[in-house]
Parts: structure tokens; C-alpha cells; sequence
């Protein structure tokens, strides 16, 4: 992994004791959380401990209120960024509940989606003297394209409207191709594999595999070790109460398939006892 | 760090103004006298003289109209009823003054035109001042003039049909037309002849306080088809313009009509219009209308459906931004059996705007099997703005099948921050989400026209948010 030349380095992506909350209500309530480049990691947990809102609020959902501790993305801080800002510097987030957006193409919300974020790049790259390629249309369409065949999808997906009318495969799918097309260095993805039967799951896991690579980061969120088997975490970590009460390598997830939450929760209790 | 794009904030774009030069220009106020005026300007026969008497009598006894909008603001004393701003129309743009045409190249009429229109007319204040049609459609027996003109060429088709439609007692503003009209256009298509691109007509006012009556009558004859489109800009003064035109159609047996308007008026213009069509035995009427200009627009596009078989269609989008009211809809009437009609409305509120939908289906007795179905949606931004809706629906057949529905939604929060997230900024999240709103109607338009309304509600949605 990262830093086995012994030198210390900024982490890509460090959640710091981070506190959120939503209509004065605390949900998370001290989050520490570590991503480098190249390593996914998995984040299980139960309904309501606090998983979801950790995904929205690192894309900066209005909705939630940090009131401690920090997010840095690249060693910026990013909690005074808008979600725009997040996403065009590389954050990607992989919706549970995509919203759907009646009359609005997928062709042309993901050309618009797709051009601002790589413009952005492109901008940025110039600003430290480099020079970076702005997409085109036709090279938009090509790669569009090029990207839904990859995920098994139909042509004519790109005309429908926006998350309208989608199955649940579908809608997930769809979140698969924005992340495919905006290359993201950090994506979270929350709970991608959920509602998706085998067929769907191996083609959803197979566009996460295709994306991950040395220099993205990747966060699934998700409740079963299911999706685990197609893609392999580095590090699995666990959810509880608003906290990460116990992060390890993938053998977690096994032990959390064979023991379940509350037996991990004793253990654990036991553990910050003694 | 991004650069966002440098765009006036919420500008009227078309709100320049050209130094007057003109040939005639009316004193203020409307007398007698100056509907004698205009009249014998015009050389016109004597019957078009006595109606447009009738219809100044009729205006000044008719009280103002107090079931719809705000027109309180409107002062008939302060209004200048007739300005030619030159002598002659122009076949080709090089016969336009200098100053004149300078104001069609911005508003991008003459590059339209070499594109994809069939014909184009061009009105400056009160006159008609271009003209053009395509040759093959002239020699197919097309007639496309300014309405002055076709008054003179073709009297007595003109005098068939003209205040037949619209009566020139039917309403205040149509009164009012019809005793001060000037220009529009004359259009007959004749039977079987169906002209594949648009014919366009552009409406410009520039001097303050204008009013502009422009007149159109367009008879499409069977079989036969025409999409015609309007557009109309004017500049920005702080005092209030009026326009108020009449528009009559009729549609011949078989034959099919397509009246497409985009109306971006500055927001100190009254635009209180009459729009009226007669579709005969399986003829078809669409108004597929556009409002997101003027201070004040009541508009609303109506089709009487006469003979068995004929169908009526109004699309009709509005957007009133602050300060303005669009009270906007359509109507259709059923006088026959096995009739069918259509309207679909979407209105986009933001800031202190307001739009309401105004409707009427009325089925007449006897009109046996009629089929309507009314879809009215709004869209609120903010919390400021107001939508409301008068659907009126009079049905005096049992056999009828009658359908409506509406909604008022406001932008939700959560699809705002689904496209930020995907890299959209809030301006951009939330023109896309009204962009989609319209779709069912954008589609509609010819893509030239659909790209122009995205992008003008691009413009009203700079600066809508943060």
C-alpha cells in the first residue's frame, strides 16, 4: 500500500473526527476514515448507523450540518466547497436513491456533467502549466458510447429521461456509467449492489473494477458481503452508531457474515474495555 | 480555480434601441381623426374605413376587462397608435434602411432566413418593412404578405374572411386592433400546396410608449399545410409599450395549420392578444405558444372546431420572472361531433412573476363523441412566486369525454444537489430541471426555435439562485 517507502504522506482522502447532523439531530459523531491512492475500501454497517449520511455529506449534501472535525480530499479541505466544486475536482458519489429529473436527457445531462468536470481538469492543468485535453462533442459521444457498451446498456438509454421510469438495475447502472465517464479520483458508492440481481451485480462490479486503478480511491458502502465477491476490498470497515468501531482487512467481512453486527459490537465493546 | 461564464446577469438582451427617423409618427392618444388617418394612409376601401369607425366606437364604450390581469398601469392617452418609419417595404435587405436592417442582423432575422425559413416578414413599429417568400412557393400560388398589402392585392378574399373570426366587437383589445391595425401578415395557401419550412414573421417595436396592432389572417385551403412562426422583442423604457394584435385563421377542409410564437417582449410591454382559428372537416390547428417576455401578457390561443373530424391542439409555455404576470392558456371550442382536442400547459414562476393558466373546452350540444383532455402544469423556483389556474369547462353534450389534469411542483432540493454533484453549478442544475420541464413542448419546435427558448430561459435563470 501506500507509504511502504516509509516516508510520511498526505493520505488522499482522511475523514478527521467528523460530527454531522441533519434537523438537529447527530448522525455521525466522530468518523475517522483514511482512503489512499489505489485502495478501496469497504464501509458495512446497519440500517441507521450512520453510512448513507457519511456518503452525503462527503459530497456536500445541503441537507446536513458538520459541526466538528474535518474532510480533506488531496490535502484540501473540502467542507466549504459546494458539491460542484467537490465533484470538479474528482468526487464522486454513487447515489442509493438516484432522483429522477423528468424531461432531461441522459445524453445531454451527462455531456454537460461530463464537460464541466473534464474542463475543469483541463483548467487546472493549465493553471500549473501543463496542458490537458477538453472534450469534444464528438469525442463526448464516442466515449459515451464506448462506456454504456461496456455496461451492457442499449443506445437508446441515452435518450431517455433521467433516472425516469429506470428499474432499480438500471438506475445503478446509470450511476456506474456517470462515474465511468467522470473518472473520478475518490468515488463512494453507496450501496451500489442493493436491489441488483446476480447478472446486474456482475456487470455493475465489473464497471467499479474497470475504474479502480493506482490512482483512484474508491469507499462502498454497503450492507452485505455479497457485493464483496466480485469486488475485493483492501479494507473493510464497520459502521455502528455513528462511528467506525472496527476497520481490518477483508477477513472482517467474513467474520461479520458469521458473527452479525451485535457480535462484532460485544467484541468490540470488550476490546475498549480492557 | 473555474472561471464561470461572464453572462449579464438577467439582461434583456434585445433591449437597444435605434435613434427614431421616421416618416410619420402619430400624436399621442386615440381620436377619431387619427383612425381617419391611418385609413386614408392607407388608401383603403371604404368598408375597412367604417370598420375600423365601428371598432373605435366599440373601444371606447367597452369597459377594461377586469377578470384577468393588472391593467392598471395601462394608459390608452399615452400611447403613440401609428409610426411608418419608412416609405417603402424591402424585397431584399439592401432595401431596408441602413438603421433598420443593422437591427434585424442583431436580432438574427436575415441568417434565419438564409437557413431555414420558407419566407420572412419583418414589422418595425407600425409598417411591414421586408418581404420574401421562396420563388417555387410563389409560383405554387403561396401568398405571403404584409396584411396592407394583401388588403390592396386581394380584396376580396381579404374582405371573406377578415373580422370574420374575430368580430371586432369581441374583446376591448381586439376593438382596439381593429381600429388601428397595422400590418402582419396575409397568407393563403392554396389546395394541396404543403410548405415544408416555416414561414416566419418578426415583430419589433422601438419607439417609447409604441403601440403596435398588428393584423393576420392566414387561410390555409385543403389539404394544404403552413407552419407560420412568430418572434417579437422591443427595447427597455421605463414606461409602458402595448401590443395588441389580432391573429385569425382558418383552416379549410383536410388542411393543417402550425402558429408557433416565441414571445420575448422587454418587460415594459402590455401584450393583451387575440388568437383565434376555424378548423373545417378534418382540418388541424396548433398553437404552440411561447411567453417569456412583456411586463403583462393575456393570451389565449383559441380553436373552434366546426366540422366532424377536426382537431385542435395548444401548447403553451410561459415564464414570468419578477415583476411580470403571464396569464396565459388556451380555449377550444367543440361546435361539432367527433371532434378532439388537446391543451398542454407548463409555466415557470420565479421571484415576484406570476402565471396563470386560463382555459376553456365548451362542447356544444349536439357535438357528439368529442374528446378533450386539458394537462396544466406549474413549476414554482422560489418561495415568492405564484401559480394559479382557472380551468373552465362547459359541456352541454352527455357524450363526451372530457379530461384534466394539473400540478404545481416546486423544484426539489435533492435534484439541485443531484446534478451539482455531477458537476452542474446551481444556476446550471436548475435550468436544466425547468429545461426538462418544457421538453414536452420544446420538442415540439423546430430545432432552431427549441434551441433559442433553452437558451432564453438560460438567460432568465442567470443569477435565479445563491
Amino acid at each position: 500500500m501506500s507509504g511502504s517507502n516509509g516516508a510520511v504522506k498526505t493520505p488522499m482522502f482522511e475523514i478527521e473526527n467528523l460530527h454531522a447532523e441533519i434537523d438537529g439531530k447527530e448522525i455521525l459523531k466522530g468518523v475517522n476514515l483514511v482512503v489512499n491512492e489505489g485502495e478501496i475500501h469497504a464501509l458495512m454497517g446497519p440500517n441507521g448507523s450512520g453510512k448513507s449520511t457519511l456518503a452525503y455529506v462527503i459530497a456536500g449534501d445541503p441537507r446536513y450540518e458538520v459541526t466538528e472535525g474535518s474532510i480533506r480530499f488531496q490535502g484540501e479541505d473540502i467542507l466549504e466547497w459546494s458539491p460542484d466544486e467537490r465533484a470538479r475536482k474528482g468526487l464522486f458519489l454513487a447515489f442509493q436513491y438516484p432522483t429522477v429529473i423528468p424531461g432531461v436527457s441522459m445524453a445531454n445531462f451527462l455531456r454537460m456533467a461530463v464537460t464541466n468536470v473534464r474542463n475543469a481538469r483541463a483548467d487546472e492543468a493549465e493553471a500549473e502549466g501543463g496542458t490537458a485535453q477538453r472534450i469534444t462533442p464528438r469525442e463526448f459521444r464516442r466515449l459515451m458510447r464506448e462506456k454504456m457498451a461496456l455496461l451492457k446498456m442499449d443506445d437508446a438509454f441515452a435518450t431517455r429521461y433521467l433516472n425516469e421510469g429506470f428499474s432499480g438495475g438500471e438506475k445503478k447502472r446509470a450511476e456506474i456509467l456517470q462515474m465511468a465517464l467522470l473518472e473520478p479520483r475518490m468515488a463512494v458508492l453507496d450501496e451500489t449492489d442493493s436491489g441488483l440481481d446476480i447478472d446486474a451485480l456482475k456487470v455493475v462490479s465489473e464497471g467499479v473494477n474497470n475504474l479502480s486503478g493506482p490512482e483512484v480511491g474508491m469507499l462502498l458502502i454497503t450492507h452485505y458481503q455479497r457485493l464483496l465477491n466480485f469486488i475485493k476490498p483492501d479494507f473493510v470497515h464497520i459502521m455502528t452508531g455513528g462511528r467506525v468501531i472496527e476497520s481490518g482487512g477483508p477477513e472482517l467481512a467474513h467474520e461479520l457474515e458469521a458473527r452479525g453486527y451485535e457480535g462484532l459490537r460485544s467484541r468490540v465493546a470488550e476490546a475498549s474495555v480492557s | 480555480m473555474v472561471a464561470a461564464p461572464q453572462i449579464d446577469i438577467g439582461e434583456y438582451q434585445y433591449g437597444f434601441r435605434d435613434e427614431e427617423d421616421y416618416v410619420f409618427k402619430s400624436g399621442r392618444g386615440l381620436t377619431r381623426a387619427t383612425v381617419e388617418e391611418i385609413s386614408a394612409m392607407k388608401n383603403e376601401p371604404d368598408w375597412m374605413r367604417d370598420f375600423r369607425l365601428k371598432a373605435l366606437d366599440h373601444f371606447q364604450k367597452r369597459p377594461m376587462p377586469n377578470w384577468g390581469a393588472d391593467l392598471s398601469g395601462m394608459d390608452f392617452d399615452d400611447i403613440f397608435y401609428y409610426i411608418r418609419p419608412t416609405e417603402k417595404q424591402g424585397k431584399t435587405w439592401e432595401e431596408v434602411p441602413e438603421y433598420i436592417k443593422n437591427t434585424f442582423e442583431k436580432l438574427g432575422i436575415p441568417e434565419a432566413e438564409r437557413k431555414f425559413l420558407a419566407g420572412v416578414g419583418a414589422q418595425y413599429e407600425s409598417e411591414v418593412i421586408y418581404h420574401s417568400l421562396r420563388e417555387d412557393l410563389e409560383k405554387q400560388g403561396v401568398l405571403f404578405l404584409d396584411m396592407d398589402s394583401g388588403l390592396r392585392e386581394h380584396p376580396e378574399l381579404v374582405k371573406k374572411y377578415f373580422g370574420t373570426i374575430i368580430p371586432y366587437n369581441d374583446n376591448k383589445f381586439a376593438a382596439l386592433n381593429s381600429a388601428v391595425w397595422s400590418g402582419g401578415s396575409f397568407i393563403y395557401v392554396p389546395p394541396g400546396v404543403r410548405i415544408d419550412v416555416p414561414l416566419q414573421a418578426y415583430f419589433r417595436i422601438n419607439a417609447e410608449n409604441m403601440g403596435q396592432f398588428e393584423r393576420t389572417l392566414i387561410i390555409v385551403d385543403k389539404d394544404a399545410y403552413v407552419h407560420y412562426v412568430e418572434g417579437c422583442t422591443a427595447p427597455t423604457y421605463t414606461t409602458n409599450s402595448l401590443h395588441s394584435a389580432v391573429v385569425e385563421i382558418v383552416v379549410l377542409e383536410g388542411g393543417r395549420c402550425r402558429y408557433t410564437t416565441i414571445q420575448n417582449w422587454s418587460k415594459n410591454v402590455y401584450n393583451l392578444v387575440t388568437k383565434r382559428a376555424a378548423a373545417y372537416k378534418n382540418a388541424t390547428m396548433e398553437w404552440v405558444d411561447g411567453n417569456l417576455g412583456s411586463k403583462v401578457t393575456m393570451k389565449y390561443p383559441a380553436v373552434w372546431l366546426m366540422e366532424e373530424g377536426a382537431r385542435g391542439e395548444i401548447l403553451s409555455v410561459a415564464f414570468a420572472s419578477d415583476g411580470q404576470h403571464q396569464d396565459a392558456g388556451g380555449k377550444v371550442v367543440h361546435v361539432a361531433p367527433r371532434t378532439s382536442s388537446q391543451i398542454i400547459s407548463k409555466s415557470i414562476s420565479k421571484g415576484t412573476g406570476r402565471s396563470s393558466y386560463r382555459g376553456l373546452v365548451k362542447v356544444y350540444k349536439g357535438a357528439e363523441d368529442v374528446r378533450s383532455n386539458v394537462v396544466c402544469d406549474a413549476l414554482l423556483l422560489d418561495e415568492t412566486s405564484k401559480t394559479d389556474t382557472y380551468p373552465y369547462i362547459e359541456v352541454e353534450e352527455e357524450r363526451a369525454s372530457i379530461g384534466h389534469e394539473a400540478t404545481v411542483s416546486k423544484v426539489a432540493e435533492e435534484q439541485i444537489f443531484y446534478l451539482m454533484s455531477r458537476g452542474l453549478s446551481e444556476d446550471e442544475a436548475m435550468s436544466m430541471i425547468v429545461n426538462g420541464f418544457i421538453e414536452p413542448i420544446a420538442k415540439e419546435l423546430p430545432l432552431e426555435y427549441a434551441v433559442e427558448l433553452n437558451r432564453l430561459i438560460q438567460l432568465e435563470m442567470e443569477g435565479s439562485v445563491g
